[in-house]
């Protein structure tokens, strides 16, 4: 067991940063309703971030191996075992799923009137799920909290959701469901071909047959690309974005998505670096489209939320442009912009929620001069805005910055094309910013209308001094990731050398398997 | 003697400063007394005598080849580094002046102008973000550097032009400024990428290495090099991408002075004389073409506009393709000079419009006037009298933006045309360069007197509004008189007296490095070209500026044509010159509409076509297998198997039921005959 540190600190802090929510949850059931219930909840969120802050803290950053492991047999028939661990490629989410879960819990303190404590409930639950698949070390536990997100995300959707809330939530569901289902198969398989293990560590050593790869790859591909979601498989999103309350949009944009591109680089990168490679150019052809695709659809989009929800896309789309180049510009890239997308999306998302609360209508068409009516929420507003177009000196610059250099080093063109996206983003969201906030006032909604309190600028202030602070200091973040990309690059492409596998290859080889699944057939 | 750290802390000041004030203003400036202008103010002040201060060791060590540069790391993942930093040489320092210079002047004009403004403090604020982001594009010494702070001046402009934001053009123009100057910043990244990707570095110096050592060249160093270009021409307003620069008069007129005149529009110049050494000679093709066709083409729109703050708005266009000429001709120290003059002319006039503009607010007003427009030139006339140091300072600029000796324009803009007119003799084919120079140099002569003649002179259009028109108080006369004082000759030639020879500390200071581009001429030889040019260029010049002056004097202050009669008589070319060639009309049906329509048509696919029927028809096809398995499982297995299956029993036991009849005798028999049966059985 060379490659793990075991935990030193005198507590396991990442059984506890997992489970406290879920101890928080399981109190407020037997709690009596009342106001009470969100001060526990907030108490529990605020808690699980400060308990979490010593992995910060001790974290060696010189090495690639993974941390804190907390290792006890659990179902040793099938030689499953309760394995969590944290490297330089997961910790980061753990911050961002304790930041926002706070946010969370701030965001619903007027917004949720109705069945508050089963609200609490699920996001707690959720919370848990989370960072679960960020540290689980063995498939079989990556996968249990991997379906877990989907009850409490379920019931935020369904019960305390828009409209259309349920036509949403089952959307939301059914879409994830055929994505983990064939996850599921692959995972069975993985455990057999891997010498009976669910060690994600034990599983990446293998090398696993060329043909093997591929359809393993395919099969948790269809599960983390769902989730991301990639094109064409992204419509779920607009609606279960726009449809969730405010604190869900804000877990879906923030976390949810990222999911699926941590399992690309947790599970799909090391054990699978032959299909990768195989599939190279398609998966980059396939973000860039999401990228232009995601974002023209974004442009004519009439409600605000589910114009956030779109530019998703767009966004998601960079992300896995960033991971699929295989270099470390790229890979760095995407995962600081996983970081930045769950920061500015999420604060989109809060701004938005805050003005809904207020006149009920997040149609476009409704707003207008809010420079006027609303100054100090316009501030938080244009300063979301600028970092979403990419603005140097905030966030997302250094992380499209990084992705679009790695990309050009991967592949020219596509690369160029990309950055007719990044321009389509700032037409999106300047045109927006124009419509709500410039201009004269717009009379329809002005009555309702009220600057924002103290609860809500502190919701926000989090978000903007996190947007400034990667903007001008990104080493912040990327000096936690050096050492656990290049080792993943190392696993990538140790077998086989990139450049070996050129277009024709690629064809050839997806030929090849097309026919052998006739065969099989 | 100012050195090594010294300079670095002195730019960290001129840099930060502004930014200082922007913070403040931003988050304080309505607490603070007087909405806090004196912040900003004063910080500008400072980095004015900062930058003055550098400029004086300049003088001191008259050094052609001072350069210094620090840098320290930004983003750092091991095997790729960014470096951010600061290169300081004369042209640095140089711009520097110039922006601290038109900043701070601006700064001043605005205590009058802006006063009583009801985002007074914001104002003041985006001032100040301005100022740092205009002063990062010229301390930048990398690509980088130079790419954020490019971003964060289109922002700072865009929050000035919308300064004004309920009115709809306003808001419009902003919006305009931005995603223009975005479309040639696709160019602008797409170039840094391809430089850095192949020689892996950003900073200039280890890319200028780079290119000589041909890590890049020919098409790709080409399309990197207009990639750069492109960016320049977005934020240097150049064909095609011009349309936004005169809507974004909207703004403020000393922002209008400052950004669109002086400084942030000259930085698409200063960016292509920084990357010269990298442009190819197809590239530097390219980019004279474009200069130089922008300089006419803007020419001949600012002949018939009315509004004052327009025509300035395309002589800056048409002033700033002259550069872009000359850059494109391998001349770029006479673009820098050009750039330099520019700035002091050009704001100047700016701020007499402004001071025009002013008075005619103040005028209209008393008079409960709102309908007429106190930009229209047909409004004005005979101002000189009630506006003698408005009047005689803008004379002094226009002078020197028509080329007549004496002044400032007129060295630089020789320079310029001798740089066309030699670059024409090398290579015959390319003769239009020096038409279009030449050309616009008339053009430019005549709009500009229209411009002096229509407003100062002739007879009040208005004479009411003309009753109450006043000379502008001493914070806006102020910066007019020094910048006018600015145009004079002297101070570009010092310490030679020749007002008709460039010659002097600019020329001496400012050498032209060479190009490490394969196949570009060395900086020698085009100086060569240009000295033997220089006689005739100006004896032209004078020609044409002349002609341009002379026709001007007699149509609009001797009426000896009518300009009337001209315009109607040449009706179509009079129409396309009067709607700028119907630019926005056409981008409008050709680009935008049709941008909008492709997402419209994005957007149904995805929702109404590939949602609806592909995604949920998936649910629909799943709905109709159930209904069918459901049928089959209730109708046929269980209806007919499983059912049939009781039924069958049932029938059976129903047959079977008439056999048990309750009767004792019955059940005898059977048992009797059963009986015998078996009997008979066992025998057989």
């Amino acid at each position: 067991m060379e490659d793990i540190i075991i935990n030193n600190l005198d507590y396991p802090v990442l059984t506890v940063s997992t489970f406290l929510p879920l101890a928080g949850a399981l109190i407020i059931l037997f709690l009596k309703r009342g106001p009470f219930i969100k001060w526990f909840a907030l108490a529990t969120t605020v808690a699980t971030f400060i308990v979490s802050l010593p992995i910060y803290k001790h974290f060696d950053k010189t090495t690639y191996k993974m941390q804190f492991v907390e290792i006890h047999s659990w179902i040793p028939a099938w030689n499953i075992n309760y394995k969590v661990g944290v490297d330089g490629i997961s910790i980061l989410f753990i911050i961002l799923v304790t930041i926002l879960s706070i946010l969370c819990v701030s965001v619903s303190w007027k917004a949720i009137q109705i069945k508050t404590k089963e609200f609490y409930i699920s996001l707690l639950i959720m919370e848990t799920a989370m960072i679960g698949i960020f540290l689980s070390l063995n498939v079989f536990l990556f996968y249990l909290f991997w379906e877990l997100t989907l009850i409490p995300m379920f019931l935020l959707i369904g019960v305390w959701g828009g409209s259309q809330r349920i036509y949403a939530a089952v959307k939301f569901v059914l879409f994830m469901l055929a994505g983990s289902v064939l996850m599921l198969v692959g995972i069975i398989v993985l455990y057999y071909a891997g010498g009976k293990t669910f060690d994600i560590l034990e599983l990446a050593k293998v090398h696993y047959p060329t043909e093997l790869q591929l359809w393993l790859f395919l099969a948790f591909f269809a599960a983390f690309a769902v989730k991301m979601p990639m094109f064409p498989i992204h419509t779920w999103l607009p609606d279960a974005h726009t449809e969730a309350p405010t604190a869900g949009s804000v877990i879906l944009a923030g976390v949810l998505l990222k999911m699926g591109a941590y399992g690309f680089l947790r599970i799909s990168f090391p054990m699978f670096p032959h299909a990768v490679k195989v599939l190279f150019i398609p998966l980059l052809i396939l973000s860039v489209i999401a990228i232009i695709y995601g974002a023209y659809v974004t442009l004519m989009q009439k409600d605000m939320k589910r114009l956030i929800a779109y530019s998703s896309v767009s966004h998601m789309g960079f992300v896995t442009l960033g991971l699929f180049t295989l270099n470390q510009n790229g890979i760095e890239g995407g995962m600081l912009q996983m970081i930045n997308h769950g920061v500015i999306t999420g604060a989109l998302f809060l701004c938005i929620g805050m003005i809904y609360e207020r006149t009920h209508s997040r149609m476009i068409e409704d707003y207008g001069g809010l420079s006027k009516s609303v100054p100090v929420y316009i501030v938080f507003f244009t300063i979301f805005t600028l970092a979403a177009i990419g603005l140097p000196g905030m966030n997302a610059f250094v992380g499209e910055f990084l992705i679009i250099s790695g990309a050009f080093k991967a592949n020219m063109i596509i690369a160029a094309f990309s950055i007719l996206g990044v321009v389509l983003g700032v037409c999106y969201m300047v045109w927006l910013y124009y419509r709500i906030a410039l201009n004269e006032i717009n009379t329809t909604t002005q009555a309702s209308l009220f600057d924002l309190d103290s609860r809500e600028i502190a919701t926000l202030i989090p978000l903007v001094v996190l947007v400034l602070l990667i903007g001008l200091q990104p080493n912040i973040l990327l000096s936690y990731m050096h050492v656990s990309v290049e080792h993943l690059l190392e696993q990538v492409h140790n077998s086989v050398q990139l450049e070996s596998i050129n277009a024709y290859d690629t064809i050839n080889s997806i030929a090849g398997y097309i026919k052998a699944l006739f065969k099989w057939v | 003697m100012i050195t090594g750290n010294i300079i670095t802390d002195f730019c960290l000041l001129i840099l930060f400063l502004p930014l200082l004030a922007f913070a403040i203003n931003i988050f304080f400036g309505k607490r603070l007394p007087r909405q806090g202008d004196w912040v900003s103010v004063g910080s500008v002040l400072i980095t004015l005598i900062l930058s003055l201060s550098l400029l004086m060791n300049m003088f001191m060590n008259w050094d052609a080849n001072f350069s210094y540069e620090a840098q320290f790391s930004w983003i750092d993942l091991g095997a790729f580094k960014v470096e951010l930093g600061f290169w300081v040489d004369n042209i640095t320092i140089v711009m520097l002046a110039v922006v601290a210079l038109i900043s701070s002047m601006t700064h001043i004009f605005s205590l009058e102008y802006m006063k009583g403004d009801i985002r007074y403090s914001r104002y003041y604020a985006y001032l100040g973000l301005f100022t740092f982001s205009m002063n990062g594009i010229v301390l930048a010494n990398n690509l980088v550097s130079l790419y954020i702070f490019w971003e964060l001046v289109g922002v700072s402009s865009y929050l000035l032009i919308a300064h004004w934001f309920e009115k709809h053009s306003a808001a419009d123009a902003g919006k305009k400024a931005f995603l223009t100057n975005r479309v040639g910043d696709i160019g602008f990244f797409i170039g840094i990428m391809l430089i850095f990707t192949a020689i892996g570095s950003f900073n200039f110096q280890d890319v200028f290495a780079g290119v000589s050592q041909g890590m890049i060249s020919g098409t790709l160093l080409t399309l990197a090099g207009v990639g750069l270009f492109m960016g320049a021409v977005g934020k240097s307003s150049q064909f095609p991408l011009h349309i936004w620069l005169p809507d974004a008069m909207e703004g403020p007129t000393p922002v209008s002075a400052l950004m669109h005149a002086a400084t942030m529009v000259a930085a698409g110049v200063y960016l292509t004389v920084r990357l010269f050494p990298l442009f190819s000679p197809e590239a530097l093709t390219i980019i004279a073409y474009v200069g130089g066709f922008t300089a006419l083409f803007a020419a001949t729109i600012a002949i018939t506009q009315n509004d004052i703050k327009k025509v300035l708005a395309y002589s800056t266009v048409s002033q700033l393709g002259y550069m872009i000429l000359a850059v494109g001709v391998g001349n770029y120290v006479a673009a820098l000079f050009h750039l330099l003059t520019h700035a002091m002319f050009k704001a100047c006039l700016f701020y007499g419009s402004g001071s025009v503009i002013h008075a005619m607010h103040h005028s209209l007003h008393e008079l409960h006037d709102h309908d007429t427009d106190p930009q229209d030139m047909r409004n004005m006339g005979g101002f000189k009298t009630k506006m003698p140091i408005t009047h005689w300072t803008m004379v002094i600029s226009t002078l020197a933006i028509s080329g007549v000796p004496l002044f400032s324009g007129f060295l630089s803009k020789d320079a310029i045309l001798a740089g066309s007119l030699a670059f024409a003799q090398h290579h015959p084919q390319h003769f239009l360069l020096p038409v279009f120079g030449f050309g616009a140099a008339a053009i430019t002569a005549f709009y500009m007197f229209r411009l002096i003649f229509m407003t100062f002179h002739g007879e009040p259009k208005l004479p009411k509004v003309f009753e109450g028109i006043h000379e502008s108080p001493k914070v806006m006369t102020f910066p007019l008189m020094l910048l006018a004082g600015l145009s004079f000759f002297i101070f570009y030639t010092l310490p030679y007296f020749n007002p008709i020879s460039d010659h002097g500390w600019f020329t001496e200071l400012i050498k032209a490095g060479d190009s490490v581009a394969p196949g570009n001429p060395t900086a020698h030889e085009i100086y060569d070209g240009v000295h033997h040019a220089h006689y005739p260029a100006m004896a032209l010049s004078l020609l044409v500026a002349g002609l341009g002056i002379g026709l001007s004097y007699l149509m609009y202050m001797k009426h000896k044509f009518s300009a009337e009669n001209w315009a109607r008589k040449m009706g179509f070319l009079y129409k396309l010159s009067l709607n700028k060639y119907f630019f926005d009309e056409n981008y409008n049906r050709f680009l935008y509409q049709p941008l909008l329509k492709l997402s419209r048509a994005v957007a149904y696919l995805d929702w109404d076509l590939y949602d609806k029927y592909f995604i949920n028809g998936f649910g629909r096809v799943t709905n109709l297998l159930s209904k069918i398995t459901g049928r089959i499982d209730y109708d046929g297995l269980d209806q007919i198997l499983v059912d049939g299956v009781g039924r069958s029993v049932r029938r059976l036991g129903k047959q079977l039921k008439q056999v048990q009849t309750g009767r004792l005798q019955n059940y005898m028999l059977f048992a009797l005959v059963g009986l015998i049966i078996i009997l008979v059985i066992q025998t057989i």
